[in-house]
């Protein structure tokens, strides 16, 4: 299901929903038609612009929510020009399995986007790089004073969603040595240590006052 | 036939003052025929005593009053249309000059007035008076010895006073226009606090102006360039991901091609980003502000504390204070981080921010820094800055947020 109204971008999305391997149920260009496909289709998972007609404000946040509420089952995809954290938080208020939330350009670079795509569908997690560094610009001394360099990018790459190999691919560090970084980063912040990915996911959010 | 553009002019010059002349002498012969007919009601009251000399004076002596104040208004329009004067509106309080030029120095105008387009008519008869005896015929004539030579001397003084005429009416609008001027004017300090107000509503529409262009701005890019640079870096990106099998030459190509797509925009986001962005329409100026934090180049600390929102236009001009600060930091101060606060206070609104760069940055010089200075002044806004030289530097923006 995709809902997005720049045509343009709707026939690529359509093109790398259908590389990954999902089946596109819909395509719709605005958020009242998306919510009238959701109800025909129900899809597994549901890519949504923010900025839609016919305000072109948050109609793609109201929408979402409004799926989350109906049909809690499904996954959403946001999409947006610009991320902003306030969404970031209306979005992740009620639980953080299966919601992104990223930049429109991440599409561009396909193969992570896939990747993204596949974590969200499954049930996890996936923030924007952007909407993690907004998070961390609003902190003052606090516990994060407390972590070294390696621990803060260790941190921001687990805010984002990402599972320990995850982490450990984006620095080409072993994930050993990622695990270790998580346990020092949970007992800096008193955070209660949680074996699924989402439910450290979810701690370190709200930690970070989402 | 065409007239010199000399003799045209004038033409119309005489025309425009004839015009404003007649208009004058309705305006002008209003208040005394009303006085008159009062006078006649008072003269019937005090001689035979009638009742409805009793029940009517009332009327005149309303219409009279309605007059004082309503024929000002009658003749601001006069001299603005007729004239091209733009005599200031009077408040109720300046009742004193009003009744003193409507029912005073009006009326010897309208008198003025009414001799000069008497002596007009006269003078067109008078120069035309050798036409009139021709038409009238051989007989007449006859019967009427020397009506050639009399008809003569007529049209011939008639011309002379048709040539006095236009010096004459262009005296008079002169003389209307210093009275008019002297009588109807408002104090200086009220002149004065009228033109503040229009300056202030004027300026709070300018500045309303260009926020209204700078969204109009942001949501066309955002609609179309934004979405074609997406669209094409995304083609890019799925070529770069399926067509394993080019050349090596080839994949160089797309790579970079798809490198320089992303870095478009990447620019393009940065720049429409601090125009206006939605989200501060939508949520305001603290959910604005962590986005232009963490899109700068270095560390930047946001510290907000905002009960409540600000006027629009307030919060657009923070915003960009904010936005041109950082910019300046990342460009000149070569800082390690950089400090932002936003606080609000009663009915101001403080915006700092601060860096631990080399400092030594000019408030008076440099382009961004002008036209901060000027954005904030365009709101009443104080604007601060201390820089000494080897740092830090800090920048006090204070704008007024009157709810």
């Amino acid at each position: 299901m995709i809902a997005e109204d720049s045509v343009l971008l709707r026939v690529g999305l359509v093109k790398v929903l259908e590389t990954a391997g999902f089946e596109v149920a819909a395509e719709v260009g605005d958020a009242q038609a998306l919510l009238t496909a959701m109800a025909e289709h129900r899809p597994d998972l549901a890519v949504v612009d923010v900025r839609m007609p016919p305000g072109f404000t948050d109609e793609g946040v109201r929408a979402a929510l409004e799926i989350r509420e109906r049909w809690p089952d499904t996954a959403v995809l946001m999409l947006s020009q610009y991320v902003e954290e306030r969404y970031a938080a209306h979005l992740l208020a009620s639980n953080t399995s299966g919601i992104g939330y990223l930049l429109k350009q991440r599409v561009a670079d396909v193969e992570e986007f896939i990747e993204a795509l596949r974590r969200v569908a499954d049930g996890g997690t996936a923030l924007d790089p952007q909407v993690v560094a907004q998070l961390l610009v609003r902190r003052r001394s606090d516990p994060l004073e407390r972590l070294t360099e390696r621990e803060r990018e260790v941190l921001a790459l687990m805010a984002e969603g990402r599972s320990n190999a995850g982490i450990a691919g984006a620095l080409v560090v072993s994930e050993s040595a990622v695990a270790k970084h998580i346990n020092n980063i949970l007992a800096k912040l008193d955070l209660p240590k949680a074996d699924a990915d989402h439910r450290r996911v979810l701690a370190v959010l709200r930690f970070l006052g989402v | 036939m065409t007239l010199p553009p000399r003799l045209r002019r004038a033409l119309v010059r005489v025309r425009r003052d004839l015009l404003f002349l007649a208009a004058g002498v309705p305006l002008h012969g209003i208040p005394p025929l009303l006085f008159c007919w009062a006078c006649l009601h008072l003269a019937d009251i005090l001689g035979p005593g009638t009742t409805w000399g009793t029940l009517g004076l009332p009327i005149p002596v309303t219409l009279l009053v309605i007059a004082a104040y309503g024929l000002t208004e009658a003749q601001r329009w006069r001299f603005r249309a007729l004239c091209g004067v733009d005599l200031p509106r009077l408040r109720f309080r300046e009742s004193k000059r009003q009744w003193a030029y409507n029912c005073l120095i009006g009326p010897l105008f309208g008198l003025l007035e009414a001799l000069l387009l008497a002596v007009l008519a006269a003078a067109l008869t008078a120069a035309t008076s050798l036409l009139w005896v021709e038409a009238l015929g051989w007989e007449w004539r006859v019967n009427h010895f020397g009506a050639w030579t009399r008809a003569g001397y007529a049209t011939a003084a008639g011309l002379l006073v048709l040539a006095a005429v236009p010096a004459l009416a262009g005296g008079l609008v002169r003389l209307e226009n210093l009275v008019g001027r002297a009588v109807l004017h408002v104090s200086r300090s009220e002149e004065l606090q009228r033109r503040v107000e229009d300056l202030t509503t004027s300026r709070a529409g300018a500045v309303d102006a260009a926020d209204a262009e700078r969204r109009r701005i942001e949501r066309d890019l955002h609609d179309g360039a934004q979405q074609r640079l997406v669209a094409l870096a995304l083609n890019l990106g799925l070529a770069k991901a399926t067509l394993k099998d080019l050349p090596p030459e080839a994949r160089q190509v797309i790579d970079e091609a798809h490198r320089d797509a992303k870095e478009a925009i990447e620019e393009l986001n940065s720049l429409v980003r601090g125009l206006h962005p939605a989200v501060l329409d939508e949520l305001g100026l603290d959910a604005a502000l962590s986005g232009l934090a963490a899109r700068a180049p270095l560390p930047v600390r946001l510290w907000t504390d905002l009960p409540e929102r600000a006027a629009p236009a307030v919060e657009a001009v923070a915003y960009f204070v904010v936005s041109e600060a950082l910019n300046n930091v990342a460009k000149h101060a070569d800082a390690t981080r950089a400090e932002v606060t936003v606080t609000r206070l009663g009915e101001i609104l403080r915006v700092v921010v601060s860096d631990d760069g080399v400092g030594g940055a000019d408030p008076s010089g440099g382009s961004g820094v002008k036209g901060l200075a000027q954005r904030v002044r365009s709101v009443d806004g104080a604007f601060r800055m201390s820089s000494p030289v080897g740092g830090p530097t800090t920048m006090t923006v204070e704008l007024p947020c009157t709810t």
